[in-house]
C-alpha cells in the first residue's frame, strides 16, 4: 500500500492506483471531473483533460512537484505524492479552460436534448463554466448519419471522448464505432454507416457523457426529471438483467443500466432488456433508486417533485 | 566552409549507391563495430559523443539508447523516424534523397548496440518516391551481407523494413508513428509508458530522427570524444539547417555548432542575404513549432550577445526574448511579411493536422485558426488579441501530444513580438501587405 495526499486529505491505495483512484477512494469534492476516463473499459481517459490535477510533491523518494499539470486518471500515485485538485488555482483555471474548449462547438440545443438533466457536460459547465461565450465562430456541423434503429448518434454533441469506441471493441463482438476524419473534424461512425447490431451495443448509450448517442426507442419522450427512476431486475440469459426502469405514472419510458456514484455503469446490460422490455409486468420492481449527482436530476429528484410543482418557476 | 559529417559527398549524385558510398568510406563503421566493438562499446562512444536527438527535441541519444528495457525478454526494436513534415525543414529528406546507406549504416550501428533484429523506417507518405530510393538501398545493403543474417560473419542480424505513412503530420510524433506502423489510427499515446519500456506491438522501442541516425557512423568511426570536440558546450557536431524564406540561397547547410546566426544569414556561402534588398524583418528559427523573432533578438539576445546556431543559445532568453533549435527548420522572413498572415497559415496547418483527441488541442487549434482569418480579412475585434493570448495558454502544457505546444507557441510569440501588427489589422480593417 501507498499513502497519498489529496486537497489536505491523506489515504492509502494499492501500488499502481491512478490519482483519480485514490481521489475516488476519499471521495467527495476532492474527486477530479471525468468526461473520457471510464474505470470498465481499458485503454479510456487522458483525452479530455478536465481531471488534469497539480502535482506538488512527486513522491517521498522524489519530493519534487511535476513541472506540468497531469491527468488523474491515467498517472500513477506514488508513495508519498501530494496532490492538489481543488486548492490549486492553477488547476481550477486549466478546467475552465478545458471546459470552455468543450462548450465552444457544443450546440446550445439542451432544452431538445434528451441527455439534458443527466448530462455531465452540463455538471462540468454548472462548476466550471462562466455564464457568457468567448465563442463568436460558427459552431462546426456534420452531414446526417444514421447507425440503425436503436441508437441515434449527433455528432455535434459528441467531445471525442473515445468511450463508444473502447467499448464497441471491448464489450461487443465486433469493432462497431471509430473515428474518421482528424482533429475537429473528428467524427465518430460505424466503419462505413454499418448499424450498430450486437446484444450489447446499446450500452454506448449509456457510457456516452454527453447527448451524441441517445435511445432512440424512448426519444423526446420525456425530460429525465419528469420521469421516476426504479431499480427492476429480471432473469436475462444474456446479462445480469439489473436495470434502472424511468416511469412516467405507470409507463416506463426508458430502460438503462444502473450508474454509480461516478456515473459509471454497474452492471452492462443487453439490448433487450433496454430496448424490447418496456412492460412493467417484464421486471421485479426493487423500489426507487437514488440517484447521486449534482445536475437537474438530484436537484429536481422526484421524491421533491410535488414540492417543486407548488413553486412554479419564476419568470 | 567548416567540418563535415553528413554532407562531405552529398554533390556526387551517385552516392546513393552502394559502390560509390562505400569508395568514400561508407560500411567502415560496421565493419569496425562488428569485428572489434562490443554493443556497449557503441553505446558508450555514442554517450561520449554528447549527440541529442536531431528530430526536435535535443534529447541526448546515449541516455534515450540506456533508458531501453534491455532486461525485457520481449524483442526490441529501433524506429527511424522519417516522416519529416514539420512546415520549414527539409534537411532529412535532403539526406534520404541523396546519402541513404548513411542511415541504414546508422541504423546497422544502432540496432547492434540496442540488441534489436528489426528496425524500421517511418517514412512521410508524400515522399513515395523516396521510398524508391531506400527500398534500392536497403536491397543492395542486403545484398552485400550488411543487412539480414549474421552480418559479416559478426552472428549479429538484422532486418531492416521501410514503412510509408499516409500523409499525417501527427505520425511523427513519436508514439503516433508507433501507432500508425501497428496499423492503428496514428492518435499520440499517453506517457508514461515511455516507449523505451514499451513501444511497438508493447517491446521496448527507441525512435530516432534521420539525422540523429545517419550520425553514428562518424562517431563509431572517429570516436565520441572527437565528436564532442565539434561544436560549443553541450550542442556537440554539427546541424543540418534548412534554410528557406527571403533569402538569396535557400537549402541545406550542415555548420558545426555555435556557427554565428548572423554570418548565416549574410554570408555568401550560406543564405546570402535578402533576397530582394529589403531588411529582416524576423525569423522563425526552428521550424513552424519554435516562437518567432523579431530581427534584432534572433541575430542578438536580449542581452546584446551574438546568437549562434545551438541548442543554448538560441533559448537565450526564454521564450520571453528566445526560442529554439528545433529541427532546423530557419524561415527567414523580410518586411514584406504579413506577421498576421503567416501566423494563419502556421495555425491552420496545425487545426488541420490535430489528431483530435484531447479537446484543448481540438477546439483550441480551430478557434485560434478561425479568430486569425478573421483579423486578416478585416473582421478582427480588438479583444480577439488576447483571446488569442488565453487560448494559447490553455493549449499549453494541457495536452497529450506536443502537438498542442506547437501550436500555441507561434500564437503566443507572434503577439508577444508583433502586437502591433494585430492591433493595426483590427484598425484598419484587415490586412495592408499585398
Ligand atoms: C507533432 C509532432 C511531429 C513530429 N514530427 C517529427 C518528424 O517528422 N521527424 C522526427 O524525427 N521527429 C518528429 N517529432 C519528434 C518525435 O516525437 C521524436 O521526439 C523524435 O523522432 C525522436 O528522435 P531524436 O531523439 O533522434 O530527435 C515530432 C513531434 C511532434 C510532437
Ligand atoms: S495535442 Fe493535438 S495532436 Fe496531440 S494528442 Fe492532443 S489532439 Fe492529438
Ligand atoms: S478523464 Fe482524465 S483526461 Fe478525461
Amino acid at each position: 500500500m501507498i499513502k497519498v495526499t489529496i486537497d489536505n486529505i491523506e489515504v492509502e491505495v494499492e501500488e499502481g492506483s491512478t490519482i483519480l483512484e485514490a481521489a475516488r477512494k476519499i471521495g467527495g469534492k476532492v474527486v477530479p471531473p471525468t468526461m473520457c476516463y471510464y474505470s470498465k473499459l481499458r485503454d479510456t481517459g487522458g483525452k479530455c483533460r478536465t481531471c488534469l490535477v497539480k502535482v506538488a510533491k512527486g513522491s517521498a523518494k522524489d519530493p519534487r512537484p511535476m513541472p506540468k499539470l497531469v491527468v488523474a486518471c491515467s498517472t500513477p500515485a506514488q508513495d508519498g505524492m501530494v496532490v492538489e485538485n481543488t486548492l490549486s488555482q492553477e488547476v481550477i483555471e486549466a478546467r475552465k479552460g478545458v471546459v470552455e474548449f468543450l462548450l465552444t462547438n457544443h450546440p446550445l440545443e439542451c432544452p431538445i436534448c434528451d441527455q439534458a438533466g443527466e448530462c455531465d457536460l452540463q455538471d462540468l459547465s454548472y462548476g466550471f463554466g462562466e455564464g457568457e461565450s468567448r465563442y463568436e465562430e460558427e459552431r462546426r456541423r456534420f452531414g446526417y448519419n444514421d447507425i440503425g434503429p436503436y441508437i441515434k448518434i449527433n455528432n455535434e454533441r459528441c467531445i471525442l471522448c473515445y468511450r463508444c469506441v473502447y467499448l464497441s471493441a471491448q464489450l461487443t463482438d465486433k469493432r462497431l464505432l471509430g473515428v474518421l476524419f482528424r482533429g475537429d473534424y473528428a467524427e465518430i461512425s460505424t466503419y462505413i454507416n454499418a448499424a450498430v447490431e450486437n446484444d450489447f451495443s446499446g450500452n454506448v448509450i449509456d457510457v456516452c457523457p454527453v447527448g451524441a448517442l441517445t435511445d432512440r426507442s424512448s426519444r423526446f419522450k420525456s425530460r429525465v426529471w419528469f420521469t421516476k427512476p426504479y431499480d427492476a431486475h429480471r432473469d436475462c440469459p444474456k446479462c445480469a438483467g439489473k436495470v434502472v426502469l424511468w416511469a412516467k405514472g405507470d409507463e416506463v419510458i426508458r430502460i438503462t443500466a444502473r450508474k454509480d456514484e461516478f456515473g459509471e455503469v454497474e452492471d452492462f446490460i443487453c439490448n433487450e432488456c433496454r430496448f424490447e422490455k418496456k412492460q412493467v409486468s417484464d421486471w421485479v420492481i426493487d423500489g426507487p433508486r437514488h440517484i447521486k449527482r449534482q445536475s437537474v436530476i438530484s436537484l429536481n429528484h422526484y421524491e421533491t417533485i410535488n414540492k417543486l410543482k407548488e413553486t412554479p418557476p419564476k419568470d | 566552409m567548416g567540418i563535415k559529417i553528413l554532407t562531405e559527398h552529398i554533390d556526387n549524385p551517385e552516392l546513393k549507391k552502394f559502390e560509390v558510398y562505400r569508395k568514400t568510406g561508407g560500411y567502415t563503421a560496421v565493419e569496425k563495430a562488428l569485428k572489434t566493438m562490443s554493443p556497449d562499446g557503441v553505446m558508450e562512444e555514442v554517450k561520449k559523443s554528447g549527440l541529442r536527438g536531431r528530430g526536435g527535441a535535443g534529447f541526448p541519444t546515449g541516455m534515450k539508447w540506456s533508458f531501453l528495457d534491455r532486461k525485457s525478454e520481449k524483442p526490441h526494436y529501433l524506429v527511424c523516424n522519417a516522416d519529416e513534415g514539420e512546415p520549414g525543414t527539409f534537411k532529412d529528406r535532403y539526406l534520404l534523397e541523396r546519402n541513404p546507406h548513411a542511415l541504414i549504416e546508422g541504423i546497422i550501428l544502432s540496432g547492434y548496440a540496442l540488441g534489436v533484429e528489426d528496425a524500421y523506417i517511418y517514412l512521410r507518405g508524400e515522399f513515395f518516391y523516396i521510398l524508391q530510393i531506400l527500398e534500392k538501398a536497403i536491397a543492395e545493403a542486403y545484398e552485400k551481407g550488411f543487412l539480414g543474417k549474421n552480418i559479416l560473419g559478426s552472428g549479429y542480424s538484422l532486418n531492416l523494413y521501410c514503412h510509408p505513412g499516409a500523409g499525417a503530420y501527427i505520425c511523427g510524433e513519436e508514439t503516433a508513428l508507433l501507432e500508425s506502423l501497428e496499423g492503428k489510427r496514428g492518435n499520440p499515446r499517453l506517457k508514461p509508458p515511455f516507449p523505451a519500456v514499451s513501444g511497438l506491438y508493447n517491446c521496448p522501442t527507441v525512435i530516432n530522427n534521420v539525422e540523429t541516425l545517419a550520425t553514428i557512423p562518424w562517431i563509431v568511426n572517429h570516436g565520441g570524444d572527437q565528436y564532442a570536440q565539434i561544436g560549443v558546450g553541450r550542442s556537440t557536431g554539427t546541424k543540418l539547417i534548412s534554410a528557406s524564406g527571403h533569402i538569396k540561397n535557400p537549402g541545406v547547410y550542415e555548420l558545426e555548432m555555435g556557427f554565428p546566426v548572423e554570418e548565416f544569414i549574410y554570408s555568401d556561402q550560406y543564405c546570402g542575404g535578402m533576397k530582394n534588398g529589403k531588411p529582416l524583418k524576423a525569423v522563425v528559427a526552428g521550424g513552424s513549432s519554435v516562437p518567432i523573432l523579431p530581427a534584432g533578438l534572433i541575430l542578438k539576445t536580449a542581452n546584446g550577445e551574438p546568437r549562434n546556431i545551438s541548442y543554448e543559445s538560441l533559448a537565450e532568453g526564454g521564450f520571453e526574448t528566445g526560442t529554439m533549435l528545433g529541427s532546423g527548420g530557419f524561415i527567414v522572413m523580410d518586411e514584406s511579411t504579413c506577421i498576421v498572415r503567416n501566423l494563419y497559415n502556421f495555425t491552420r496547418f496545425y487545426r488541420h493536422e490535430s489528431c483530435g483527441q484531447c479537446s484543448p488541442c481540438r477546439e483550441g487549434t480551430s478557434w485560434m485558426e478561425k479568430i486569425l482569418y478573421r483579423i486578416e480579412n478585416g473582421e478582427g475585434r480588438m479583444h480577439d488579441i488576447d483571446l488569442l493570448v488565453d487560448i494559447s495558454n490553455n493549449i499549453e502544457g494541457k495536452t497529450i501530444c506536443p502537438l498542442g505546444d506547437a501550436a500555441a507557441w507561434p500564437v503566443a510569440s507572434a503577439i508577444r513580438h508583433f502586437r502591433d501588427e494585430f492591433v493595426e489589422h483590427v484598425n484598419r480593417k484587415g490586412c495592408w501587405f499585398d
